[in-house]
């Protein structure tokens, strides 16, 4: 297995003919927690779905541990932005997380994958309600069993795509310290807006608006980079202005 | 109630309801929680077409309706994620065109349609044995598609996004499901017609939604529920002389009205 756990040279996606991704070259090694913040339609989305090979770049090339992104699926956890699903759904949240572990047709699940449920549920320290129905959890604790679904896959790189969007601020520390928790094991990319909060916790941060500008580590003491909370864009600042919004065509 | 049975054709519509409950329990939980209660009613009104075409050609309508409707599931699926219209306009097409087609196909065709209103509207008193035999093999080819494909409708069914990502193919397997619920339809013709078949797909898993969380458990319960509301249906309508599809169906939705009180207000 490759050291590196992600490089993406080259990588260029279109969607409907405009150009969403532009040039992207990004590496990352293992165990390394990397945060993307960028504009609503700058592509955030749009990079993670690359990864996981749900939309088809025109051309670059991405490696996930040396593997190409369809050989990649079983190490890849994904918390997708929003998961629409109906809350009345006959579910209980020990078989939503099941389906992280999902391995192919015809492949009953086994023992193995059991334990695995009940560990990452246990890590996300939702495992006293396995046996809830769905529609029983608040916002932050479905959140909290879509992370364990992604977990469960037991992967090697972590996607999560606005995670604290639906969880409310108190929990949003706890959170994050879940995340600190996990990067021991796995390397973490998280897409946020979320700019003053996550640049105490990553290791690395990129910005993205269809070019992707790498910063490396967090300019500056994590303090300072905390006061630049209103706006952040300025500070992170190397020559280009980002646009919070996107220009009026 | 037994003295019933002495007669054939009470026997024949009590394993009719049976094999019917099988495909309504089973393919209807599906068709619930994957929300595709339209598409379905649309598939059930496109078998129509196939129903004609047998009156057309001459063979047996119900075997007709087989690939008739496996055609119109296919060719909504395919239209539902390749061409630009709604669904629901798609829907709206395929509904109107096969009974339009099953028409002129009776129209068409010599002679007289004798038995045309057992297929619109059910008659489950009148199933021969060669209709059982086929809703049988309906049946077991059901049974064996769930058993094999039941993770993957309901990861579908749940999340389609992210069931994607775990490396399922999302669109075959949606086309699979409308093949089942295209199957299941035409188990169904017999007994309630393809005017009233979507109460059977939709109905007994309604009621087992309301009182368990556990999708199996709600195929169970539907087909268990399915089964009694039929046999219940069914010797209402013979003992006050009514339509027996009809007669199904108005128990069917009684029993969701009083069910969903009971969990309300209990």
């Amino acid at each position: 297995m490759s050291d590196k756990a992600l490089e993406i040279e080259n990588l260029y996606v279109s969607i409907n003919k405009s150009i969403i991704l532009k040039d992207i070259n990004l590496n990352l090694d293992k165990n390394d927690f990397l945060a993307i913040i960028g504009p609503n339609g700058g592509g955030k989305s749009t990079l993670l779905k690359t990864i996981l090979n749900l939309i088809r770049p025109d051309k670059g090339n991405i490696s996930v541990f040396g593997k190409n992104p369809k050989e990649a699926l079983n190490i890849i956890g994904y918390l997708p932005q929003n998961t629409f699903f109906d809350l009345n759904f006959p579910i209980n949240v020990f078989n939503v997380t099941l389906m992280g572990r999902y391995n192919g047709l015809f492949k009953n699940y086994t023992q193995n994958d059991r334990k695995a449920v009940i560990n990452a549920l246990d890590e996300v320290s939702m495992l006293e309600y396995k046996d809830r129905q769905i529609s029983e959890l608040s916002g932050g604790q479905m959140q909290r069993v879509f992370i364990a679904r992604a977990l469960a896959r037991e992967p090697e790189l972590l996607l999560l795509d606005e995670p604290t969007a639906s969880v409310d601020p108190k929990m949003q520390k706890s959170f994050y310290e879940l995340l600190l928790k996990l990067k021991e094991k796995m390397t973490i990319i998280l897409v946020t807006h979320d700019v003053g909060v996550v640049c105490e916790y990553v290791d690395k941060i990129a910005c993205l608006n269809h070019i992707l500008f790498y910063h490396g580590i967090p300019e500056g003491s994590a303090d300072a980079i905390g006061k630049t909370y209103n706006c952040p864009i300025d500070i992170i600042g190397h020559g280009i202005p980002h646009r919070v919004f996107k220009k009026h065509e | 109630m037994l003295e019933l049975l002495q007669y054939e054709f009470m026997q024949n519509a009590f394993i009719a309801a049976v094999l019917v409950s099988v495909a309504c329990g089973m393919v209807g939980t599906y068709v619930v929680v994957k929300k595709i209660v339209s598409i379905s009613g649309g598939i059930s009104h496109a078998a129509f077409g196939g129903i004609g075409l047998g009156y057309l050609i001459g063979i047996n309508p119900i075997v007709a309706a087989i690939p008739f409707s496996i055609f119109s599931a296919l060719s909504i699926g395919f239209i539902n994620k390749r061409i630009k219209i709604s669904e629901d306009t798609a829907i709206g097409i395929l509904w109107t065109t096969g009974m339009a087609l099953g028409i002129i196909f009776i129209n068409l065709s010599p002679g007289y349609a004798p038995d045309l209103f057992s297929y619109l509207f059910g008659s489950i008193l009148t199933v021969p044995d060669s209709d059982l035999t086929l809703m049988l093999i309906l049946d077991i080819v059901i049974i064996i598609i769930v058993f094999l494909f039941n993770r993957e409708f309901i990861a579908i069914s749940f999340d389609e996004e992210f069931s994607k990502t775990i490396g399922i193919k999302v669109e075959p397997l949606y086309l699979l499901l409308l093949c089942l619920v295209a199957l299941s339809v035409v188990v169904l013709i017999k007994v309630v017609g393809v005017i009233l078949v979507i109460a059977l797909l939709s109905i007994p898993a309604a009621i087992s939604m309301q009182y368990t969380s556990s999708i199996n458990k709600v195929m169970t319960f539907s087909v268990i529920i399915g089964l009694v509301l039929n046999i219940l249906g069914l010797w209402l309508s013979y003992i006050f002389n009514l339509a027996s599809g009809a007669t199904i169906v108005i128990i069917l939705g009684l029993t969701f009205i009083i069910s969903s009180l009971i969990t309300k207000y209990w």
